[in-house]
Order: C-alpha cells, then structure tokens, then sequence
C-alpha cells in the first residue's frame, strides 16, 4: 500500500491542501459507485433487519406490528427448534466442507501427475460443480437416490441395501452427499493451483537425496499446501453455510426438521409461518456468528496470500 | 498431456543403465494413476452423465429396476419441455444474466482501479468490506428486501433481481479485477505518463489490453453465478419474471417427479454453464478464489 507521508506543520499554506483534497477525491471517485451501491443494496437490508427483529410483526395479520423490544432475541434462545437448526447447519457446514477438502486434496494430487488424458479427466472432475445447484439437487433427489428407480439403490442392491430410502432414513447425510460432490471440485481446483506453484527443483532435490514419497508429501508438499487448504476451508464454508438450494429442492428440511439448517429455517418462518420479527432476530443471530468466525479467518488467509503476491 | 510424456520419453539424453529400473517404475505407477484418475473422474461424472441419458429416454423407459443403458433415444422430452412453456424462463435468466454482468463490470472496473493502480488511502479497509458483504448470510436480508420490494410494487419485476445479482457479484468482481489490474507493468504506467498521456489515453491504450482477458474471465464468473442463482428468484418472483431455476421447481411441485422429463429439464438449464465453465477453466480457479490464486 501507498505510504502516506506525515503532514509537515505550518509548511502547507492554505491552497496546497485545498489541492491535495481535491486530489485525494479524485482518486476516490472511482471507488464511490460501487461503494455506495454496496452499502445500499447489502447494509441497508440488514439494518432494517435489525430494527424488524425488536418488532412483533406477523405478514397476514395488518396492524399486528408492534415494538417488543428484545422478546424476539429471548423467544429465539428458547426455541429448541432453532438450535437443532443450528446444530445441524454446523454438522453440515464442518461436514461437507472437511469431507470434500480431503477428497480434493486426493485428486489433485492424482491429477498434478502427468497420466493420459489428464486433461480430460480434469475437465470431468470440475463438472459437478458448474451443474446448477438446483438442478444437481433434483437429480440426487430422484435418479441417484431414489428408493426404487436411483442408481445408487442399483448399485447397493446386490449388498443387500435395496430399496432403501435415503431421503428419509439419512435425510441430512443425502443433502450432504450431493453437497460434498458439488464441492470437491471446488476444493481440487484451489489444492491443484497450489500443488502447480510448488518449486519443482526442491522436489526433485528431496527425490535425490532418496527421501520416501510420502516424507516429501508431509514435510514439504503439505506445509506448502495449508495457505490454500486454508483459503478453500474458508471460502467453502461461506457458501455452505448458506446453502439453501439443496435443503429446499431434496427435503424440504424434513422429515420434521432433521435435515433443516439455518437459512432454511429462517426462510420457513419469514414466508411459510409470515413471523418477521422472529425471523428477522434469527437471522441477526446468524449474522453475528458468521461474523466473528469469519472475520478473523478471512484476513489471516488473504493477508497470507496478498504478501506472497508482494514478495513475488 | 500425452504430447508432454512423449517428448519427456523421447529426449535426447539416454539414460545411464541404473536409472531405467527407476523410470520403468514409474511409468507403471503413472499408468496406476491414471488409471485411478480415470475411474475418480468418470465416478464424479456419471450423474451428469446419467441426467443427459435419461433426457433422451421415454418415462417408461427412465422407470426401470435396472437402469437402461441400451434404447432407442427420442427427443419427445425435450420437444415437451420447450412447448411447456421454458422460453420466457430462459429469456428471464439470460436478461438478468447479462445485463447483471455489465453493471458488474461498470461499476467494479472503476472501483478495482483505484484499488490497485491509484490507491486510495484506506485500500485495505475497502476490500475486507467488499468481501465481507459476501460472507453475511442473504437469508437475514430477505425480509426487508421482500418487503421493500413490495412496497415498491417491485416483486415479480426482473430488474429487482438485476439489481441484487449485481450486489451479490461485485465484491467478487472487485477483488478479481484487481487481481488483474496489479499485473499491469508498472513501466508502462510510468511510460505513458512521462509521455505526458491523458488518463482517459493510458486506461484505454495501456492498461485495457492488458486486463481485457481479466475483465472477460470476471464476467463469466458473473454470469455463472447469476444464472444459477435461485434463493432471490424463488422469493421475489412469481410468474413474469421467473428464472429458469425457479421453472425446474415446478416439476417437484405441480407436475409429480417424471425422471425423463426432469432430466430433460434440468440438461437444458445446465448446459450452458457447464460449457462456459469447461472453457473457462483456468479463470474459473481466479474467479472462485477471489483473485488469490493465479
């Protein structure tokens, strides 16, 4: 970044610092459109929410809108629903994100040597994660998962596990499944890049002076992978949190709310049960958690990587 | 990739008598690992894959205990999902694609400028805010976005969800355009403004060639997100300005599930992205890192 200098007292008259402000906006003034628009379109909302959740407000009811204070916060930290909601947003979230990171890291390492047709390979593996999340979502529903006509019942059913319905029995497992296999690829990508950075002289050194493969892989390989094993977990973990396709388009959150995590949930009170007060402190609630877990995680991670992009 | 082995086996240099043992252990375990490439690969892509066999099977033909491999394709699916009214659906998505994308682009290339190449002063501070906005969850915006919108008698309204993709794609278009605006050379800068260039010459003369396959890698990323996009869609929209996500919601509601008919469905719906994303490879690793990764 730009070093400012220290302003030098009683140096600068009047019309040099009318100049330099001038100038300073004129650098800014690029910035300012998308700024602004940010803050209106993103903050705006969420201060608004924060004014719906101290209100007692149902949709269909006209006139029921009153001030309650902080009910709502007591209300959401009695509701034993949302805590099993917010379990299972935390199963979900570690789950698909750890699950799909250590299948990436397998990959990738299969891909960064050369076989052939790696290329073609590489292209099929990133697939599942270009598909639509809803469209991906319907087709686990019905032709992987099906009880009757899926092929993972075809392909079980000689095991002995034949008609078994997943959706029902393992209705948060079959949202994770469909979870991790758009995922993955996500995670290979990012572990393949850093793989590909990787100085192959100190490699081929390491080979030379007869070090095992898998000595190389934990004393050099990974040490050099964890800034973008990291940045995967991180960026991972801010989409699947939100997730709310896959939830909606395979179980509706059921059976009960077995398998329903926190956006879905909130969504549920907010337009199915027309609750906006209530939905409105939940949704702060998650806010504020999303903001401390992820605050600290992001800067580490992209200052990491913003000072090897200065030292390089 | 069989080009690079090839040569590599081909070189000029032979190989001293103790190293063949070496290599041939090698290329077995290169064929292992392809091998197991191979099998991962066609693994994670046999969904898909079944989704488009499906697409052309009959529904008596999709309904089966043991998955058909062998039929006669027909198209009948496809020609239902087209005449049951998909087009307006499509004609929605690629609206709010495309003209989301360039609002993207007009508003970050300005911001992702005097975020790299002419600095303001608080830089860091204005990229961890872009890129905070994404990690704050959408669902506890909805409310008032909902209910603003139908106060301003703005729900089932296209440009309502122009304007959210647009917010929801600029902080990841910020942060990658800056990425590329770092790689300008600084000499070049310094080039022409020793040349005495005006700024509107040096942006366009110097620094566009060299963002330009930046700024078409930021837009495809853009309009990846943007076309699939489905919680906005799906709440703020009802019949006029549905996008094709909220169409493929229809078959689990109203028409029952018809395997056939779905995959045709959703085949159509996906296609599009997954051959931008095949082509875009490379961009695609910058893009969903947010510029970090090269």
């Amino acid at each position: 970044m730009t070093a400012i200098a220290p302003p030098v007292a009683g140096v600068h008259h009047v019309g040099a610092r009318a100049d330099r402000r001038r100038q300073g906006w004129v650098r800014r003034a690029p910035l300012l459109p998308a700024l602004v628009f940010t803050i209106i379109i993103t903050q705006l909302p969420f201060l608004v929410t924060l004014y719906y959740s101290l209100l007692s407000w149902s949709l269909v009811r006209p006139g029921s809108r009153h001030f309650v204070g902080f009910g709502n916060y007591v209300d959401v930290f009695e509701d034993s629903q949302f805590r099993t909601t917010a379990l299972n947003t935390v199963i979900m979230t570690v789950g698909t994100v750890l699950i799909a990171m250590v299948i990436g890291v397998l990959l990738a390492l299969v891909l960064d040597q050369k076989f052939l047709g790696r290329g073609v390979v590489r292209t099929l593996l990133i697939t599942p994660f270009l598909v639509m999340p809803v469209a991906a979502a319907l087709l686990w529903k019905t032709m992987m998962l099906d009880p009757t006509f899926g092929i993972v019942d075809f392909v079980l059913r000689p095991f002995g596990i034949g008609h078994f319905d997943w959706l029902s029995s393992f209705p948060l497992g079959s949202v994770m499944i469909e979870m991790i296999w758009q995922w993955t690829p996500f995670m290979m990508l990012l572990v393949l890049a850093g793989l590909q950075s990787q100085p192959k002289d100190i490699l081929e050194a390491a080979r030379c002076d007869g070090a095992k493969p898998f000595a190389i892989f934990r004393e050099l390989t990974l040490p050099h992978l964890r800034r973008y094993i990291e940045l995967g977990v991180v960026l991972g973990a801010i989409y699947v949190i939100n997730e709310f396709d896959a939830v909606y388009m395979m179980t509706q959150g059921g059976p009960g709310i077995s398998s329903a995590n926190l956006p879905f949930y909130i969504y549920q009170r907010a337009f199915l049960g027309f609750q906006v007060g209530q939905a409105a402190a939940m949704g702060v609630v998650v806010v504020v958690a999303t903001i401390i877990i992820a605050t600290f995680a992001l800067r580490l991670i992209f200052t990491s990587f913003s000072g090897t992009e200065q030292a390089a | 990739m069989s080009a690079d082995s090839m040569t590599a086996q081909a070189g000029p240099v032979t190989p001293a008598p103790e190293y063949t043992g070496a290599r041939k252990k090698r290329r077995h375990n290169s064929l292992t690992l392809g091998i197991v490439g191979w099998v991962v690969g066609i693994l994670f892509f046999f969904p898909v894959l079944w989704m488009v066999i499906t697409s052309f099977k009959t529904e008596a033909q999709a309904y089966t205990n043991t998955p058909r491999v062998i039929f006669s394709p027909t198209l009948s699916e496809y020609k239902t999902v087209f005449s049951s009214g998909l087009w307006p659906y499509v004609a929605n998505s690629a609206f709010a694609t495309i003209v989301s994308t360039i609002l993207v682009l007009v508003l970050a290339a300005p911001c992702a400028f005097a975020l790299s190449l002419r600095p303001v002063k608080k830089t860091r501070d204005v990229l961890f805010f872009f890129i905070s906005t994404k990690m704050l969850p959408v669902v506890a915006a909805i409310i008032p976005i909902y209910i603003a919108a139908r106060d301003l008698h703005l729900l089932d309204n296209i440009f309502t969800l122009v304007i959210l993709y647009t917010a929801m794609n600029l902080p990841i278009a910020v942060w990658m355009m800056r990425s590329f605006f770092l790689e300008v050379p600084g000499e070049l800068l310094e080039a022409a403004e020793m040349d005495g260039a005006p700024l509107r010459r040096t942006v366009v003369e110097v620094i566009l060639p060299v963002v330009a396959p930046g700024v078409a890698a930021t837009a495809l990323i853009c309009c990846i997100f943007s076309w699939n996009e489905f919680f906005f869609a799906v709440n703020l929209t009802a019949t006029r300005a549905a996008t094709v996500p909220v169409f493929l919601v229809g078959f689990i509601s109203s028409e029952g599930l018809y395997f056939a008919q779905l995959a045709a469905a959703a085949t159509v719906a996906t296609l599009p992205v997954i051959l931008i994303g095949w082509v875009a490879q490379r961009q695609l690793v910058r893009g969903l890192s947010f510029g970090a990764i090269k």
